[in-house]
């Protein structure tokens, strides 16, 4: 499953942060989910929990957009949404494949930044 | 402690641990035929008899999906994405996702994007992973470049002026980012005779041959077993064979 591998690369990631920061053990790993990449956060959790002893925090970040072409500030909500299930399964493993499916819900443009609420990121790392 | 890290790009060269081998192939100018090098020799090799992947990393016009035939094919969810054999190719692309939209991307997507795909799919074990370079010297090139530090570039080029100028350009900057060069081939021999290989001699990088303008390719389109008996796909088995100590691409050349 695709969670397996981002919480691998959670996993190692934290772990070379704490080596960067000379620390041997990590004991908690904040992790922000965003939400346009629709990874359920408990199942999420779970997942990195199986590769480490630390303790897991999953945040759910919203996804914001910005319209470049009529400059609405909107989320995921404001949208009919990706669609089918292949449109959010695309956006599920390659986020960036928001532009072939979602519209901006005022003017409909493609061409739109997604300010917020990406996909996986590493948050605040605690160890000893 | 070290806020808003990108867990991805720390998981990447495990993903790619299992591949002996990177072959990206490049030019720098698009219509010079980076697609049809990368596929091809993805399909000569396979049928050579090695374990052979496919990356097209044009991720807004891909098209090496055209070349190879692909069908109804997906990649199967196993600790990531497994991509599934397409003409006997290990092949990825933003395709399978895409269909026949179009996902209009600016820079920093593309970074992410690229970063995604080298992140969740896993190659298994390969022989060599021929990655389509996306066109041009900007960001998609650069991030490529800096994300595939194993890779070898193989630079497609031909005798017209207008490609002479880019490719010229194009080495330059793989010679400064300090890249390993296997060498550079003509595709569809044109323009001034000798200005391929005299260009790789200025830049010190071994030629490894020139391919024929082959008016069967685009018929074979689609249909892996008439592309590998095509003079395209021959002359490529007999040129693609760089002499780096690594081994050779091509079995039994």
């Amino acid at each position: 499953m695709h969670e397996l591998a981002l919480a691998e690369a959670v996993v190692a990631a934290a772990l070379e942060t704490a080596k960067k920061n000379g620390l041997t053990k990590v004991t908690r790993i904040e992790v922000r989910v965003g939400e346009l990449q629709q990874i359920e956060p408990e199942a999420f959790r779970f997942a990195i929990s199986e590769m480490t002893e630390a303790v897991i925090d999953v945040q759910a970040d919203p996804a914001r957009f910005l319209c470049r072409r009529c400059g609405l500030d909107y989320g995921l909500a404001d949208t009919p949404g990706p669609g089918d299930h292949d449109a959010s399964e695309a956006i599920h493993f390659i986020p960036e494949l928001a532009h072939a499916f979602l519209r901006c819900p005022a003017c409909e443009s493609p061409d739109f930044t997604v300010t917020g609420g990406r996909g996986v990121t590493l948050g605040a790392i605690e160890g000893d | 402690m070290t806020d808003g890290v990108d867990p991805r790009r720390a998981i990447i060269p495990r993903r790619l641990s299992g591949v002996k081998r990177v072959i990206a192939v490049t030019g720098g100018k698009g219509g010079i035929g980076k697609s049809v090098v990368s596929s091809m020799l993805a399909l000569v090799a396979a049928r050579s008899g090695k374990r052979v992947g496919l990356l097209d990393l044009d991720l807004t016009s891909p098209t090496d999906h055209v070349i190879l035939g692909l069908g109804d094919q997906f990649p199967t969810e196993e600790f990531g994405l497994e991509p599934p054999k397409v003409g006997g190719v290990h092949f990825m692309s933003v395709q399978y996702f895409l269909r026949e939209r179009a996902a209009p991307l600016r820079g920093q997507e593309v970074t992410d994007a690229l970063v995604e795909i080298l992140a969740v799919t896993n190659w298994g074990e390969l022989d060599l992973l021929v990655v389509d370079m996306p066109p041009g010297l900007g960001d998609a090139t650069l991030d490529a470049v800096a994300l595939l530090p194993r890779a070898e570039f193989l630079v497609v080029a031909n005798g017209s002026a207008i490609v002479l100028e880019t490719v010229r350009r194009m080495l330059r900057l793989l010679i400064e980012l300090r890249s390993p060069l296997v060498g550079v081939v003509e595709n569809m021999e044109r323009g001034a005779p000798g200005a391929v290989p005299e260009l790789a001699r200025v830049s010190g990088v071994a030629f490894l041959g020139s391919l024929p303008a082959d008016e069967t390719l685009e018929g074979a389109f689609g249909a892996p077993d008439r592309l590998v008996a095509t003079p395209f796909a021959r002359a490529l088995a007999r040129i693609a064979v760089p002499s780096a100590d690594a081994g050779e691409l091509l079995s039994g050349q």
